[in-house]
């Protein structure tokens, strides 16, 4: 054995006994740094002849190659072991809970305000709106109220206390003053809804002073029944995503339209639960009809030249009814635990592509 | 509105069972709410005849009895004295409810004897009061005959009288309705006139001043005299009884009778009480009467009232009199049959608080043309069952007009409704409601005169419509406004619905509550009591005195949740709400406001609790509410100058240029807590989002390209003595402004005072990020950079650097 093979052995046997990264540094040191046994061999190559040098050249780069090597996987073997050891100790238990985080919700008006919202705008409605605080003439003589008449009474309304001049403002009963002022200050064709806060003086388990409705209103020249048919019947299936869901119109009174009718859909009960699209019994969930040619005549259109039809419903509850709550008066109580369990997630904002709701 | 199934009977030849005729109800308009059909209630009890009953072994009081039944002969144990062999009686099954005592009934044995079923009381069926004894039913009853045949008496319908059919208040109306929409033939008869037998006594008059005769234009009357009044014949009686009216006497019971069944109000006196002219005329201030309710109603000269020489005895068309009227001693009335003017009637009654059967049908418009029938009708009746002799009719005033004439081109039909219906149909619809129809062109049409809610071609149409049936209807869609529609909400609308989805992503709880609020808050959240007052935002009829002021902030009634909630236990919570708030009582005095207020404990967690909210988390959620809804908010300056109900050192304003608010935020006020009886702290913002401006329409969707510098930046900290006063927002903008545009960005890091820093001072600390954009910067550039930064840091806060 050359004394070559003899230095690279014991190198070799010096790198496997290294057990740590210093260790194996003092070893690197020892054999391949400046005064390192390898780097003295290295120094004497310029002192041989040409034909030594030719040989020993390249056995030394050789060796000094194959013990860098040896090294570096000696290295990186100690690496991972040094790191297997650092992770074991560093163990969690993941068991531990994360941060709470307040989870805020959507309160059910607002959701399902959006969500017919949504349906109505597939159909070309635009939406309207208008003040919470009114006056008689848009509330009530402009959609055809006879002054003093029984009707005006079963709209129980909240009025402030008069001005100097006798005239008194209230608060709007329902959101059709909005269609006043839409057909006073635009031409037919117009296609709108009239999603707001409405007022009655009434307190009771079914009834609160405030509420909510959606309108609709439909003025052009060609719109009839039919259309406020086809357009209510495809509004209640789209808003209770089934397609059994039954309506029927039933001829009833209003001052403001006419022929008037009432929507009724179609729903069983189980227990406490209402269920929409099955059963027998009819539950009246909107008013509508055609609008009244008094209406057409106090907005200034022609009667006989403009035509169409107006609808409304309480939001708050088809709310319950889509939703299942209960209570109307829970709506407005603002208790933390109803929100979140009645309220909606901030990321579910309603469309068609997706369905309306989860 | 009730009317039992034999009373329509009376009007409508019918073979229609008693659900045919509630469908076809619902269909033409007339909303049936109930109906109490005996047979549907009683249909599990049948006659069964007792054929023999023994003495209960143990008890003295039982029989043991041997019934015949629809299920055999079946052994009952029964209690009443009066079970004994040979009755008929009604059996109820083992199963059967009952529910007059609200009992199933079960196979059982009493006293050890085995009892299957039951027989049954008048009230264990809730037909009537009777308990002492079993039912006994007609011999020729029928075992297995269902009870409500033999006794169980009419179906009872009760239906919704919509304001615009007056006519429908009679059971004549509902079944003229009825016959039109096919369900039989009308068999209503017209009275035949009663042919008086003496002169008029009793001398009638109208006494109304220029202008108001309209509020009785006919007053007809006739005296009946030698009659004997009682009590009512059982099927006057009954019938009254199923609609839920008390029988009185023959005499007030027929006028009752004739408001149900025609829809005609009547008044009948005791002629003996009259004395001088009975008129109708205008109340007198002053002027009282006893009623016949009881109490005593001042009238004035807005009213209509009959009166003789005595005073006052009624209100015409809403209530009679005490003193006048009729007892079991009445042996001559005096009939008044008249026609009072819809609206004086309802003002009459809303005035005097008056709820009559009277005032309900006059107020809604009866039919003018039957004042005299009407009358007619009462005599017959009257005679028919009290006897006397009839005097002639005297009618003062004349019948006014009614029933409008409308022209009216049938394919109005068409037009509104998209019905096909033929002429022929039209005509005959219309015709069998009553109106009449001129084939001209376009037609004439008479409206009843019954019918005062018909005034145009619309209502005509709807008149057929509702006969046909609105289930007759096409389905047709609207046609599309565009292959694909345009958006739908206008940019404030949707500045809503972007901020309530951020403030619901940022863990706030949305919340709607009354646009009203106590009074008292609504002055704590606005200029004052006196300002509501001026600016209209006081409620004249509140539902309570809670709720007694449109609110001019949204906070009140937040705050206030906030403390219900805390009392139930939920003591760390963030609402807000997105919702008008009022400042005046004009359209443009409402905006949208998103406000939201937080209670902040937040929980323990093992990782270290979180920070409580403070004045900055009410101004993260004014930032976060306003940025999803469009504002610039990095140009957005905020000021210590929040309204009177926040802590005047722990709040400020958000604002877009010098006058344009666009949130308050901070500390609610202790003192406005302590008011509100809530427990605090709490940290509120409002948002007011209509005010912020409208985005400039940009001609594409595309975004500017991505302008970012290869070269690395560089981040240098500056810390400053400044004066307490010092706003930090005007120190981080010096830094900023000192060069646009190697400054990329100059973040607040740190504010301190205390040890180190010489009272009166404090220290703030920015990271400032330069980046470079052309070439890599020289230590000489970045040192002279430092040199303007605090240069330009002193010359607007006075500032100096730390060292």
């Amino acid at each position: 054995m050359s004394d070559l093979e003899q230095l690279e052995r014991d190198l070799e046997t010096k790198i496997i006994a290294a057990e740590t990264l210093a260790a194996l540094e003092d070893v690197r040191v020892s054999a391949l740094g400046k005064k390192g046994v390898v780097s003295e061999r290295m120094k004497t190559l310029g002192k041989m002849t040409p034909e030594e040098r030719k040989e020993m050249g390249p056995a030394l780069n050789g060796l000094k190659e194959r013990v860098a090597a040896a090294i570096e996987a000696k290295r990186e073997a100690l690496e991972e072991a040094a790191l297997d050891q650092r992770l074991a100790s560093e163990k969690i238990d993941v068991t531990l809970p994360t941060r709470p985080e307040p989870k805020g919700k959507i309160h059910p008006v607002s959701q399902v305000m959006e969500e017919i919202a949504v349906i109505f705008a597939a159909m070309g409605f635009d939406i309207a709106e208008g003040p919470d605080i009114e006056d008689d003439f848009h509330n009530f003589t402009a959609l055809n109220f006879p002054p003093d008449h029984p009707a005006r009474e079963m709209h129980d309304t909240f009025f402030f206390e008069p001005k100097e001049d006798g005239s008194r403002m209230l608060l709007r009963t329902h959101t059709s003053p909005v269609q006043i002022r839409t057909m006073m200050s635009k031409k037919p064709p117009i296609r709108i809804i009239i999603p707001g806060r409405t007022f009655r003086c009434d307190s009771d388990q079914t009834h609160t002073p405030m509420f909510h409705q959606v309108e609709g209103l439909v003025v052009d020249r060609e719109t009839h029944m039919g259309h406020l048919k086809g357009t209510l019947e495809a509004f209640a299936k789209a808003y209770f995503e089934l397609d059994t869901v039954q309506t029927r119109f039933r001829p009833h009174f209003f001052p403001f339209t006419e022929p008037s009718a009432e929507m009724d859909i179609g729903y069983e009960r189980i227990g406490n639960e209402i269920r929409i699209g099955q059963g027998e019994k009819w539950m009246e969930i909107l008013g509508c009809g055609m609008v009244h040619p008094n209406v057409l005549a106090n907005c200034g259109l022609d009667p006989d030249e403009y035509q169409g039809f107006a609808f409304g419903m309480g939001v708050d509850r088809l709310a319950m009814l889509k939703y299942g709550i209960p209570d109307l008066r829970d709506f407005f109580a603002a208790d933390a635990r109803w929100l979140e369990h009645y309220g909606f997630e901030a990321a579910d904002q309603p469309n068609l592509a997706t369905g309306l709701s989860r | 509105m009730k009317f039992t199934l034999s009373w329509l009977k009376d009007h409508l030849e019918t073979s229609a069972s008693l659900g045919e005729i509630v469908e076809t109800m619902i269909a033409v308009g007339l909303e049936v709410e109930d109906v109490n059909d005996p047979a549907e209630r009683l249909k599990a009890f049948t006659i069964g005849e007792v054929i023999d009953a023994a003495p209960h072994p143990d008890a003295d009081k039982l029989r043991v009895c041997k019934v015949e039944t629809k299920d055999g002969v079946l052994q009952i144990v029964c209690g009443a004295p009066n079970a004994r062999k040979g009755i008929k009686v009604a059996y109820a099954p083992v199963g059967a409810y009952v529910p007059g005592i609200d009992v199933t009934l079960t196979k059982a044995k009493i006293r050890g004897v085995e009892s299957h079923g039951m027989m049954c009381s008048a009230r264990e069926l809730e037909l009537g009061e009777d308990h002492d004894g079993i039912i006994e039913a007609p011999a020729d009853a029928k075992v297995g005959q269902p009870i409500a045949e033999v006794l169980g008496g009419d179906p009872v319908v009760d239906f919704e009288v919509t304001p615009n059919r007056p006519d429908t208040n009679g059971v004549a109306g509902v079944a003229r309705d009825l016959a039109a929409a096919g369900l039989g033939r009308l068999i209503t008869k017209t009275p035949a006139p009663v042919e008086g037998r003496f002169k008029n006594p009793q001398k009638i008059g109208l006494h109304f001043p220029e202008g108001a005769e309209d509020a009785c234009p006919v007053f007809a009357g006739r005296v009946i005299r030698g009659l004997k009044n009682g009590p009512s014949p059982k099927w006057l009686a009954d019938r009254l009884r199923a609609i839920g009216l008390r029988p009185i006497n023959a005499l007030v019971d027929v006028t009752n009778y004739l408001s149900y069944d025609r829809a005609r109000p009547l008044h009948v006196y005791d002629a003996a009480k009259l004395k001088g002219e009975i008129c109708a005329r205008l109340g007198k201030k002053g002027e009282s009467f006893l009623a016949l309710d009881g109490k005593t109603y001042e009238v004035d000269e807005t009213m209509c009232v009959i009166a003789d020489d005595n005073g006052v005895l009624g209100l015409g068309g809403v209530m009679g009199g005490e003193d006048t009227g009729c007892s079991e001693e009445t042996t001559s009335v005096f009939i008044e049959s008249a026609y009072f003017d819809p609206l004086r009637t309802a003002k009459t009654g809303r005035k005097t608080g008056v709820n009559s059967d009277a005032r309900y049908r006059f107020e809604r418009g009866v039919d003018p043309n039957f004042v005299v029938p009407g009358l007619e009708m009462a005599t017959q009746i009257i005679l028919d069952i009290c006897g006397g002799e009839p005097g002639e009719i005297e009618i003062a005033g004349v019948v006014p007009k009614a029933g409008k004439t409308i022209a009216f081109p049938p394919s109005e039909v068409k037009r509104l409704t998209g019905l096909d219906v033929s002429e022929a149909e039209i005509e005959r619809i219309l015709k069998a409601l009553g109106f009449g129809v001129s084939a001209s062109d376009p037609w004439l049409v008479d409206a009843p005169s019954w019918r005062p809610d018909i005034d145009g071609k619309a209502d005509l149409v709807e008149e057929v419509a509702r006969i046909v049936g609105f289930d007759k209807l096409p389905n047709v869609t609207l046609a599309p406004r565009a292959a694909v529609e345009k958006p739908k909400l206008t940019p404030l609308q949707d500045r809503r619905r972007l901020a309530r989805r951020a403030l619901g992503g940022r863990g706030l709880l949305e919340a709607v509550t009354w646009s009203f609020t106590d009074e008292r808050f609504a002055a704590l959240f606005s200029e004052g009591a006196d300002w509501l007052k001026a600016k209209g935002l006081v409620l004249a009829n509140p539902i309570s005195s809670d709720l007694g002021a449109m609110r001019p902030s949204l906070l009140p009634n937040l705050i206030a949740a906030l403390q219900k909630n805390a009392d139930r236990g939920r003591d760390d919570l963030a609402l807000f709400e997105l919702a008008p708030a009022y400042q005046g009582d004009r359209p443009e005095d409402q905006e949208i406001v998103a406000a939201g207020a937080r209670l902040s404990n937040p929980p323990r967690h093992w990782q270290g609790t979180e920070r409580k909210a403070d004045a900055f988390t009410a101004k993260a959620d004014a930032l976060a509410a306003l940025e999803a809804a469009g504002a610039p908010v990095a140009n957005l300056q905020t000021t210590a100058d929040a309204p009177k109900w926040y802590h005047p050192g722990r709040s400020g304003a958000l604002r877009l240029g010098p006058k344009n608010v666009l949130a308050y935020f901070g500390e609610i006020h202790p003192r406005i807590l302590k008011a509100m009886d809530v427990d605090g702290p709490v940290h509120a913002f409002e948002a007011f989002l209509d005010r912020i401006p409208a985005a400039r329409p940009r001609p594409t969707k595309t975004k500017p390209a991505l302008d970012v510098s290869e070269l690395l930046p560089l981040r240098r900290d500056f810390a400053f003595l400044v004066d307490e006063e010092i706003a930090a927002a005007a120190l981080v903008k010096a830094v900023s402004g000192a060069d646009k545009k190697l400054i990329a960005s100059a973040r607040l890091f740190d504010v301190y005072a205390g040890k180190g820093v010489p009272e009166g001072k404090k220290s703030l600390a920015v990271e400032v990020t330069i980046a470079p954009r052309e070439k890599t910067l020289t230590e000489e550039e970045i040192d002279a950079l430092s040199v303007k930064i605090i240069a330009e840091v002193e010359k607007a806060t006075g500032g100096t650097l730390r060292t």
